[in-house]
């Protein structure tokens, strides 16, 4: 067959979500010659299209539809109904991630072994280690562009990554550099290099920085194996009386249902709406939801570690030019408890436009501890802390009581704690920030709080026992065997680093094994 | 219907910003008829649903809530002028008139420091007033695309080729 599919054609795998792990996987089983339809919820919005405008971009490509939150973290004070800063598009977050492309350590797929039982969280090992990973991150690497690999050069440096820089190295840190990016530093693969222009979260206008959009969903659609349906919200999952999935009800654009027929279906809408999927499709048989027979979806919700530094000069930064995630620092990294906390951190550029440092700088704040902050506005500097978060299993996704979807299913209520190895870990943090800035002159400081959170993972976790977890080493459901988790939310842990390179490592993973077990009939 | 229009002489933003880098302190607001006059900078907003006085004072508090003292009356009012508005009418005029209470005899704006203003403000910073007016502004003043400038930020990028020849690493004091 072809695309486009019918849809009663049961021999088709749909992916949910077009993102790293959806894009990448439809890309992937497209060129082994599988026939895959990709059910997108949001618009397709080609990269010319974007925005350079903090809010009309936010507009254009956020994920807005209503959620609520609960818990003490911050972000539900601040930001009661935007658990996280995601998108809605096809291409998914990939269209607004700021590229940083960092394989996991180690020690960082035996989490538990490595870091002990730790009071409240709910750790685990990874049923795969860095080396079943490595193969596949190196396809990754070299698929997305990333620099610092294949022997790509690395990004310049700009104005906020030359503080950075200098702060770090005066406080005796040694690994400081540009980052491993999956932004173009030259021509490659068909498009621009990196412009500097900034916007990086708003889409890149040049196509420089990797997202499935532009890359992975063209090339598989070129194949005639793959068809992208965008603005169709899946609404739930079906499966007969032997417990296989056989397709999946979804709401068009004209908001019409359609139940389109599947051989397999792979859940990759991020670590929120992925849950909210498999709780949504309950059923006589599996009451609790798809896949939950552990009671482990939607749990173990993470976020990383994270928070950002500001930094006031007495001279010019301009942060705002150029790459926004221009450089890392990887030191702290490590997993060293005598700091005080298990899992590292590390600490990377960040910059915002004025709209968006209003907004984010110190939701609630007002007054002239505020104001003066911005009045510096060109004169600042900044980064973002992302770290390992303890999973918990309270922190999770579940099914509001009340307030429905326009599709009248229940919204997604995200309850997330901040464990005391977050709070321990992020106070490091913001102290070292601080200290990095203050060695190279910073006036002042500014410890600022979480933003609604870009990385979202954990809440289908990945585990050696059925009982622990909800999918397998392959990201196939314990329950399920036609049935796939293909997101971050499959990740056991949330390791230190930013979790996109993972995520597409093991979509490109899971891509061979599905073809395997197509291929042998057995699912 | 609000207007904002530039009355008298017809000054040029440009001279404006400049007049205010130059001068930094901001003469006072006038009521007069049915509008708010900006007498040092020739403009004036004219209000249908407020009263003149209650917008005046209305916009006295944005700037204490957000204070920029480089920053013209002229945004402050363009952040508020929704506020001039039947449906928020009522909240606005009692909330105001709550503030005036609070201030004595002269009213908010007949408190000369701004201190003793914020102390009002800190008062009644959970009330669904404060926080409308303050949560409305993180946009409605901030994403002023004319008020960019004046904080340095240079806005949309793309067009002018990015900052790859326009001064992405021009950092020279470190």
């Amino acid at each position: 067959m072809a695309a486009p599919y019918a849809l009663d054609d049961d021999g088709v795998v749909v992916i949910i979500g077009s993102g790293a792990g959806g894009g990448t996987l439809g890309n992937e089983l497209a060129q082994k010659g599988i026939d895959v339809v990709i059910l997108e919820a949001g618009k397709r919005i080609e990269y010319e299209d974007f925005i350079n405008d903090e809010w009309d971009s936010f507009s254009q490509l956020a994920w807005l539809d209503n959620r609520t939150t609960s818990g003490d973290w911050r972000v539900s004070k601040d930001f009661p109904n935007l658990p996280a800063w995601i998108v809605k598009a096809v291409g998914g977050t990939t269209t607004h991630w700021a590229g940083a492309s960092l394989r996991f350590q180690e020690h960082e797929f035996k989490a538990k072994t490595t870091y002990g039982d730790i009071e409240g969280a709910n750790l685990l090992d990874w049923p795969i280690t860095l080396a079943d990973l490595e193969p596949y991150y190196a396809k990754a690497e070299d698929k997305m562009g990333v620099t610092r690999t294949n022997g790509i050069p690395g990004l310049p440096g700009n104005n906020n990554f030359k503080v950075f820089e200098a702060g770090a190295k005066a406080l005796g840190y040694k690994e400081v550099h540009t980052g491993r990016m999956a932004i173009n530093s030259e021509y490659r693969d068909d498009r621009n290099a990196c412009q500097q222009t900034g916007f990086c979260f708003q889409g890149c206008k040049w196509g420089a920085k990797w997202s499935t959009l532009y890359t992975e969903i063209p090339k598989g659609e070129e194949t005639g194996k793959l068809e992208v349906r965008p603005e169709c919200m899946v609404l739930m999952i079906e499966h007969d009386d032997a417990g296989k999935v056989t397709g999946v009800v979804y709401a068009d654009k004209d908001g019409n249902q359609q139940r389109q027929k599947a051989r397999a279906v792979c859940v990759a809408g991020n670590s929120i709406e992925s849950p909210r999927i498999l709780l949504n499709s309950a059923s006589n048989m599996f009451p609790d939801g798809l896949a939950n027979s552990s009671g482990q979806v939607g749990r173990n919700y993470m976020r990383h570690t994270t928070g950002s530094v500001y930094a006031v000069f007495d001279k010019p930064v301009h942060f705002y030019r150029g790459t926004i995630m221009a450089g890392i620092m990887q030191d702290e990294a490590r997993n060293d408890p005598s700091r005080g906390f298990v899992g590292g951190y590390e600490l990377e550029t960040l910059s915002l436009g004025l709209p968006f440092m209003a907004a984010f700088l110190d939701p609630g704040g007002w007054g002239r501890s505020f104001t003066s902050a911005l009045d510096s506005y060109d004169h600042l500097a900044g980064l973002w802390i992302v770290g390992e978060d303890m999973p918990q299993e309270k922190n999770r996704i579940t099914l509001h009581k009340e307030l429905k979807d326009a599709h009248g299913l229940p919204v997604p209520d995200v309850y997330f704690d901040d464990h005391p190895n977050d709070t321990a870990m992020r106070n490091h943090a913001f102290k070292q920030g601080a200290a990095m800035y203050e060695a190279v002159g910073a006036i002042r400081t500014f410890p600022t709080p979480p933003y609604p959170s870009t990385h979202n993972l954990g809440t289908n976790r990945m585990s050696e026992k059925a009982s622990d977890g909800v999918v397998n080493k392959w990201g196939q459901t314990h329950d399920i065997a036609n049935l796939f988790v293909s997101d971050g939310s499959q990740f056991t842990t949330g390791a230190t680093e930013n979790p996109t390179l993972t995520i597409v490592s093991l979509a490109i993973r899971q891509a061979d094994y599905i073809a395997e077990q197509l291929g042998s009939g057995t699912i | 219907m609000v207007t904002i229009y530039k009355g008298g002489e017809g000054i040029s933003r440009r001279h404006l910003f400049r007049k205010v880098g130059e001068a930094g302190a901001l003469a006072a607001l006038v009521v007069s008829g049915g509008a708010v006059i900006s007498p040092g900078h020739a403009w004036g907003l004219e209000t249908k649903a407020l009263k003149p006085g209650t917008m005046a004072t209305l916009i006295q508090m944005a700037r204490d809530v957000y204070p920029h003292d480089h920053v013209p009356d002229k945004f402050y009012a363009i952040a508020m002028k929704g506020y001039d508005d039947p449906e928020k009418a009522a909240m606005v005029e009692a909330g105001i008139a709550d503030l005036d209470a609070r201030a004595g005899a002269e009213g908010y704006r007949g408190l000369g420091w701004e201190d003793d203003r914020v102390a009002i403000l800190r008062d009644i910073e959970d009330t669904p007033f404060f926080q409308a007016v303050r949560g409305g502004m993180v946009t409605g003043l901030y994403n002023q695309k004319d008020l960019w400038p004046l904080f340095g930020y240079e806005g949309e990028s793309y067009s002018k080729g990015g900052y790859i020849d326009r001064g992405f690493n021009d950092i020279e004091w470190l």
